[in-house]
């Protein structure tokens, strides 16, 4: 996934873009999250101003909403469910493999920075669990072996170094 | 030689599900052998009909209807080719006959799902061929008043969860008087066990749009929003290409089939907060707020979004009233028994052999729904317990599997139906561990505003932790079942006062599992 980095112009773009409408608040969040794979902290105060909030206002926001991350994830975001169908199904053990593997517990990335993993209550694939998504593709039935085929493709990919 | 003269269309759903088990592959590797092909037939990417453990399920239009087979896997693809899969030759051992008479699907009665997988879900002639803005059509034709009094006498009660008497809440909204009003549908599908929503939205778009403006035209509303999870990447696609051609079509806008009446819809994406799906933090998230719980009264059909009037439905809710309006409220009413009028959608999920959509009229038992359409449990070992309703609803033993599916029933033995989820755990769960979950599950998605709810989920863990270690167990049972009679009475909102649900499922049917030493984990 590639992302781009923040600049004071670039955050201005998507304020001037959502600012007007009603509840503009998420919407430009997620904005910036697609863009920049977070919610910069410069951006915080930019925002306030432009909706008439406090700085603090927009903090509380972001750090509610489990989506929102304020640090920049590695190359790719793993998220596995935790919820109870996929733990019917396996997830307790896919869990404790996935992390064992890459040497992270949840939102944390891999030394290497190719995956941020992170849980997730409920993708909605509650039928063929375990799942897990990553970017916006959900795989369903995962078992710690095709686990260990998507991380292989996902840790073989070249790292893009950011400027 | 294939051929393909005898069948014009083959179909591979574009669906989550099938997705995640490789349908884009398989759509692909035909996709190429059409291209080869005089006269290649149209491959289409339709829905899914919900038989998940079907998927990636095919299917072949043939003279004689159309033929599926699944789950297919890109490997069996040459095999399903040379046995005549173009032709819809049945006598591969991945054939599934035609898919009308499939029984899990034959044994349904698809009110609200009669749609989905037929046809691709953007088709908006397909819709309409479907019987698609009938209901529309008519409700253009009534007066507001007449378009609640059809949804009241239906029977119809709030699928989301809380089984509140849609007609009624519409009738509020309508009695608020003038100015602005909004319709807000609940698509923060969020309970594990469910994705009927998501089938909904990215099987039959239209669907929804058209519950939305019916309920808009009831009620006197001009805006919409659908508040759709940001788990549902593929939901959220869909569903605007689905406005954007719903515009275009002249359903939605300034004039809603020349009715001189306006309805625009937006879909806003929630940002992973279980207590969004509560609809008072639902509206302060769509106002762009922290997903707060809000004291009701004032109830959101005086004071909803923004302030104004507003009617908060779930999908499913909202999906049934198209029906209601096309072929009248005593049609839906006929189906059900009780108070639960209509049809219940059950999802069978977990370590189930068949999971997928099961829409049936209220009233037969979740030991029906389990063993004959679930088939009991995918790893093939003894069914232990069933959680129903999602993350807040109990965990039921054998004893209780007789129950009716039907909203009193439910009640009655402490349990609800809520979304209608059903997910299977086999013998191999250790129910104390899922206890523990239910209270770990509260304390990461509570909102905090109410004590019993943000403490009281943390010292739930806590207790539950002591209980498996031995430590006083017994006084710790009796702190743990005060904790939970504090929740219940204390909390703001469901997400504290049911959370102990499934708590208390397990110290009633699973005590053993709580036992000291009975923890397996770590």
């Amino acid at each position: 996934m590639t992302f781009t980095s923040p600049t004071d112009a670039r955050v201005q773009q998507h304020i001037a873009a959502h600012r007007e409408r009603p509840g503009a608040l998420l919407p430009l969040l997620h904005a910036l999250q697609d863009d920049f794979g977070f919610i910069p902290e410069s951006a915080l105060a930019p925002i306030a101003g432009a909706l008439s909030q406090t700085v603090a206002e927009v903090a509380g926001v972001v750090s509610f909403y489990h989506h929102f991350r304020r640090t920049p994830p590695g190359d790719a975001v793993l998220q596995l469910c935790r919820a109870e169908a996929c733990q019917a199904a396996g997830a307790r053990a896919l869990e404790a493999h996935v992390k064992q593997r890459l040497g992270v517990d949840y939102h944390q990335t891999s030394a290497d920075g190719a995956v941020t993993l992170e849980p997730v209550y409920c993708l909605g694939n509650c039928a063929c669990g375990p799942s897990v998504r990553i970017g916006d593709r959900v795989y369903g039935r995962v078992s710690p072996e095709r686990a260990d085929q998507l991380l292989d493709d996902l840790q073989t990919q070249v790292v893009e170094v950011r400027g | 030689m294939m051929s393909g003269k005898a069948m014009t269309r083959i179909y591979v759903p574009s669906e989550t599900t099938a997705l995640s088990l490789g349908a884009d592959e398989i759509a692909s590797d035909i996709s190429a052998v059409l291209a080869s092909l005089e006269q290649p037939p149209e491959l289409v990417r339709n829905g899914s009909r919900g038989l998940f453990w079907l998927e990636p399920m095919i299917e072949v239009e043939t003279g004689a209807g159309r033929i599926a087979y699944g789950p297919v896997t890109p490997e069996d693809l040459p095999g399903l080719l040379e046995a005549g899969l173009l032709e819809g030759a049945q006598d591969h051992p991945l054939c599934l006959g035609p898919t009308e008479e499939i029984p899990y699907l034959a044994q349904q009665q698809r009110l609200t799902f009669s749609r989905i997988g037929v046809a691709d879900p953007l088709s908006l002639s397909a819709y309409e061929a479907g019987g698609g803005f009938a209901g529309l059509r008519r409700a253009v034709a009534l007066s507001p008043q007449a378009i609640v009094q059809q949804v009241t006498e239906s029977g119809l009660r709030g699928r989301g969860g809380a089984a509140f008497p849609t007609g009624i809440k519409w009738q509020t909204v309508l009695d608020a008087g003038a100015g602005q009003k909004y319709i807000v549908c609940n698509a923060d599908e969020g309970d594990s066990g469910t994705f009927a929503d998501r089938l909904v939205m990215e099987c039959d778009p239209y669907l929804l749009i058209e519950g939305m403006v019916i309920a808009g035209l009831a009620v006197g509303a001009t805006e919409g929003y659908i508040y759709l999870r940001s788990e549902y990447p593929l939901a959220l696609h869909r569903l605007n290409a689905a406005i954007e051609r719903a515009v275009e079509a002249g359903y939605l806008g300034a004039d809603v089939c020349g009715s001189g009446r306006a309805f625009a819809l937006e879909v806003r994406l929630g940002a992973g907060a279980y207590i969004c799906g509560e609809e008072t933090a639902l509206l302060d998230s769509l106002e762009g707020k922290r997903g707060m719980v809000r004291v009701k009264p004032p109830l959101p059909a005086i004071e909803g979004f923004l302030g104004r009037p507003t009617v908060v439905n779930n999908v499913l809710s909202l999906a049934a009233v198209p029906y209601i309006l096309e072929r009248g409220p005593e049609a839906y009413a006929a189906c059900g028994q009780g108070r639960s009028r209509g049809t219940l959608t059950a999802q069978l999920a977990g370590n189930v052999e068949r999971g997928g959509l099961v829409e049936l009229a209220f009233g037969v038992t979740l030991r029906q729904l389990i063993e004959d359409f679930g088939g009991g449990t995918l790893s093939g070992r003894p069914l232990k317990a069933v959680q129903v309703g999602g993350p807040l609803g109990a965990y039921l033993p054998e004893s209780l599997w007789d129950t009716p599916l039907d909203y009193e029933a439910f009640a009655e033995v402490g349990a609800m139906l809520g979304h209608g989820g059903v997910v299977l755990f086999d013998d191999s769960v250790d129910m104390g561990e899922q206890a523990r979950f239910a209270m770990e599950f509260c304390a990461v998605e509570s909102c905090g505003k109410c004590t019993p709810c943000r403490i009281g989920s943390t010292r739930g863990v806590e207790v539950i932790d002591r209980i498996r270690a031995g430590e006083s167990p017994e006084a710790n049972l009796e702190l743990l079942e005060d904790l939970c009679t504090t929740m219940i009475d204390g909390s703001l909102c469901a997400m504290g006062g049911m959370t102990p649900f499934p708590v208390q499922s397990v110290t009633r049917h699973f005590a053993d599992d709580l036992a000291p030493g009975a923890a397996r984990r770590d």
